[in-house]
């Protein structure tokens, strides 16, 4: 054969190939919007869901999902971004380095579920907090720290060393320079790592399974005291979360209106995954253009 | 208002306290972050031993609590671990199934990922990196529930509907998963291709050879260990896959005949039965063995990618 022909044919695969791609993600969006947001209506999203009737909602889920968020949130950016921190700047090569590294890579390389299993077994059984918003948070921590971890160490190594030698040279101290200089230069990679992270976690079921658990009290937003079983700010309640409703009434559910719930569930939980994806570009771009001075 | 302008006049003065520490404040803050940046990675290797130990002690239980022989678990065919009748443990099916739909996903991610790289890379590398990048992260962004959901309404249904089965399948199962490793198989294809330095290729294209010639006798075989650790992470991934293999394998429990045949895996059969088990009981032990499987394999999977990237050094 011809090597033109040749050439020809294979760019062709190639570029079916990203067709291919792209069409997939074109189909699994429409698809899902197409059939979900028909099934999006106030009162799906501020009714308590049923377990046995149509006409269930989503609210206790879709609460339950941005607390369990918040709560990872609040543990794992701090570990991350500190331990990002060690690895950029105050690590030695070394056998502790080593082992640090291998660590993170271990933990970004274990199955979800058995991140839940190890949640279950310590959080939920050892420690005794049963399943809960604080187990299912601790369990989605452990899965989110080796991505903060990359994220933070990743932009603290982008920042221009003439930054920190600058800073260095006028008799600041370490930590004071990685404070007030390298964090703050390097705020917008780690702040769209962060949000990136929070669509991950936003969407995490497997891992939610055997900590937060698979039911929810139907709460009561009047209560704000903490400590109320059906207060929403109860950190020992168990917490059902979106995406372990959609898990959980494909292959459990009895109601009859199973696809109609999962598709409009789904199709809340895409788009605030998107809203995550879109919004970490949109800060990122952002910060980026008012620090560096260009449009 | 009074604080605001303090806190302005102490960062002025901050430069000047710096270096003539008199009270040792300086030496204070610097060892506090210290401590908590060490403490924080300390935190790291301490939640992954945990993690290592709890696991494995508890996966073990079962060998030495229950007297459960280990390789007739691994090897038993039959898996009836309560109800009426003998006990039997064999977990041979799932092991099996966890293996196939890791294979079965690469050998439908991985000519479809690294071609989609390749278009990135070497045909259209401005605009193709424009587009394909967003809908790499966008892709990766979608719960796994969600590509359970539409493999359990399209795809099971779709296949019903041309074969004897019940649709429920392994190549349900392989399409579903395949879709989701896609992304991390694409990306980092295109971060080697990316490295690749582009004198070899200028070399190639020198020498009057085609793009395709280029990619086939160059780029290719250049780049192969990182394709190959792009492959692995991916089946990595497919290996432990949960839930959205749970929702369209069809969980059965005997072995499967054929591609549309119904199986089950390592963590469907976690998923399915964790909740359902006593805490404490043989068959709930049993369980906590087939994570420690899914724990070693992850250990073996980052072996295999060390392996594979120290041949790249030499």
């Amino acid at each position: 054969m011809n090597r033109r022909v040749t050439n020809n044919i294979a760019t062709s695969v190639f570029v079916l190939c990203a067709v291919i791609m792209v069409a997939t993600l074109i189909y699994l969006l429409g698809y899902i919007l197409t059939n979900g947001l028909a099934e999006i209506n106030w009162s799906f999203l501020s009714s308590n869901s049923s377990s046995f009737q149509a006409g269930g909602g989503i609210k206790n889920q879709l609460w339950n999902s941005f607390y369990i968020l918040v709560m990872t949130m609040i543990f794992s950016v701090p570990l991350g971004v500190l331990g990002g921190i060690y690895l950029a700047e105050y690590s030695k090569p070394g056998k502790i380095t080593n082992i640090i590294r291998t660590s993170v890579e271990v933990l970004s390389s274990l199955p979800s579920i058995v991140v839940g299993m190890f949640g279950l077994l310590v959080f939920v059984q050892y420690v005794g907090l049963g399943y809960s918003i604080i187990a299912g948070a601790l369990a989605l921590t452990v899965f989110n720290l080796p991505v903060i971890v990359r994220v933070t160490e990743d932009s603290i190594r982008s920042v221009p060393l003439r930054q920190k030698n600058a800073s260095l040279a006028l008799g600041i101290t370490h930590w004071h320079t990685v404070k007030t200089v390298l964090v703050p230069a390097a705020f917008p990679g780690i702040l769209t790592g962060v949000i990136l992270s929070a669509g991950r976690v936003f969407g995490e079921a497997a891992a939610l399974l055997f900590t937060a658990g698979l039911s929810s009290p139907n709460l009561n937003f009047n209560s704000w005291n903490p400590f109320n079983t059906t207060s929403p700010l109860n950190p020992f309640r168990s917490a059902e979360t979106l995406s372990v409703h959609i898990w959980k009434v494909n292959s459990q559910g009895i109601m009859p209106d199973v696809l109609e719930i999962a598709n409009g569930s789904a199709a809340v939980l895409i788009i605030f995954v998107l809203i995550f994806n879109l919004s970490a570009r949109i800060i990122g771009g952002l910060i980026f253009s008012k620090i560096s001075g260009k449009k | 208002m009074s604080n605001s302008s303090q806190t302005t006049a102490s960062k002025a003065a901050q430069p000047h306290r710096l270096i003539k520490s008199k009270n040792g404040s300086v030496k204070r803050n610097e060892l506090r972050g210290k401590i908590l940046v060490y403490f924080c990675a300390i935190l790291i290797i301490v939640a992954t031993l945990a993690i290592t130990l709890f696991l494995t002690l508890k996966g073990l239980q079962s060998f030495v609590l229950n007297d459960v022989n280990v390789i007739k678990f691994i090897t038993g065919m039959v898996w009836s671990p309560s109800g009426e009748g003998d006990f039997t443990y064999g977990a041979f099916p799932f092991i099996f199934g966890s293996f196939a739909i890791t294979f079965l996903a690469a050998l439908f991610a991985a000519p479809l990922g690294i071609g989609s790289a390749i278009f990135m890379t070497e045909i259209a590398k401005k605009w193709g990196q424009k587009v394909l990048q967003p809908v790499i992260e966008i892709l990766v962004g979608i719960p796994s529930v969600v590509y359970g959901l539409i493999g359990l309404t399209v795809i099971v249904p779709i296949i019903r509907n041309h074969s004897s089965g019940v649709g429920f399948s392994l190549l349900a199962g392989m399409i579903v998963v395949g879709v989701m490793i896609l992304p991390t198989v694409t990306s980092i294809s295109a971060d080697a291709l990316k490295s690749i330095p582009s004198d070899i290729k200028d070399a190639s294209y020198g020498l009057g050879a085609t793009r395709w010639q280029t990619i086939y006798k160059v780029i290719l075989p250049a780049a192969l260990p990182s394709l190959a650790t792009a492959v692995v992470l991916g089946m990595a991934r497919a290996f432990g896959e949960a839930l959205a293999v749970q929702m369209v394998i069809g969980n059965s429990k005997a072995m499967p005949e054929g591609i549309t045949d119904q199986a089950a895996t390592l963590t469907s059969i976690i998923t399915l039965s964790m909740g359902h088990t006593t805490y404490g009981s043989v068959h709930n032990n049993l369980l906590w063995s087939l994570g420690l499987i899914l724990l070693v394999m992850s250990y073996v999977f980052i072996i295999i990618i060390r392996l594979i990237s120290s041949r790249r050094k030499v």
